[in-house]
């Protein structure tokens, strides 16, 4: 078994509103700051032991499929590297 | 009939709950999640609230309960289900319903009385009322957008499970009249069986004659008379 850390990213997919974002969009503007687009994500870290990368990618994406991500309103991609 | 109105870590609304539903003379009480469904359990509410604080999504952890098993296999059996406000939350997390329900557009938390109109009078919900009917009763929720990929979208109009739309005083559904920024002003759908449906209005704050302006809502709890 190999320790790995895999990490998963959860968005919004294209075209979905995300008001969170833009209120932060326009805070940073009010900051003074000029930018064209923002979008937001959560990155979830998770630290397992597997066999190989293979098989804590497939964990990960369970994990993604099952709660961390709605596929409704998601895309999400995961990562893995050993720790 | 013995409704259990299912109560999680943060639901809220469990008491209001079953005080409309005693009202209209359901018999109700209050099942915490931990102690699994009662058996003799024939119809069901999920609650609205903050169960888990919102934590990852509203209504996600409440979903991955043991409880919820037991709720969709008796939703698939025929035992009328009703998900209000986090409740819908929970039930669409969970997969009873289609959907997700998301941040409002306003990016706000919204309190406050709308109108509905009733898209389906031929199902246990709806049964107190004609279709086209125009009903007030509260919203109070920070996620109640409705969202549903345009596939599903077609599909739950084609299969006719949209059961209220928000709409003005009229009748007429416009973009004025949703207050959350819901795909097609849904405001809530049924599941696979028309025993199972969710909404983020709150009928049982629109029962009881002493607490407000509105009864409207009481017609909804009818369904477990």
């Amino acid at each position: 078994m190999t320790a790995y850390t895999a990490t998963v990213t959860v968005r919004l997919k294209r075209g979905v509103l995300d008001p969170e974002a833009e209120t932060t969009q326009q805070a940073l503007e009010r900051l003074g700051f000029e930018l064209s687009d923002l979008r937001s994500a959560d990155r979830f870290e998770v630290d397992l032991d597997a066999a190989d990368a293979d098989e804590a990618a497939d964990r990960a994406d369970e994990m993604a499929e099952r709660l961390l991500a709605n596929p409704t309103i998601h895309d999400y991609e995961v990562a893995v590297a050993e720790r | 009939m013995t409704v259990s109105v299912i109560q999680f870590g943060g639901s809220n609304c469990d008491r209001d709950a079953v005080r409309a539903l005693e009202y209209i003379g359901v018999d109700a009480e209050r099942v915490w999640h931990e102690d699994g469904l009662p058996a003799d359990t024939e119809g069901i509410v999920l609650p609205g609230g903050f169960s888990y604080g919102d934590y990852l999504r509203a209504g996600a952890m409440a979903a991955r309960a043991p409880i919820m098993a037991d709720v969709r296999e008796a939703a698939a059996d025929g035992v009328p289900v009703i998900g209000v406000c986090n409740g819908a939350q929970i039930g669409s997390e969970s997969g009873l319903t289609p959907g997700a329900f998301t941040t409002n557009a306003s990016a706000r938390f919204q309190c406050e009385p709308v109108h509905l109109r009733v898209e389906r009078a031929d199902t246990p919900w709806t049964a107190a009322y004609d279709e086209g009917d125009v009903i007030e009763v509260p919203i109070a929720h920070g996620e109640g957008r409705f969202e549903i990929g345009e596939e599903a979208h077609a599909d739950l109009v084609a299969d006719d499970r949209v059961l209220f739309r928000y709409c003005d005083a009229d009748g007429e559904v416009t973009d004025e009249a949703n207050p959350n920024g819901s795909t097609d002003n849904v405001a809530g759908v049924l599941g696979e069986r028309e025993s199972v449906a969710v909404l983020m209005p709150h009928p049982e704050r629109a029962t009881l004659p002493d607490l407000g302006r509105s009864t409207d809502g009481a017609g909804i709890l009818e369904a477990f008379t």
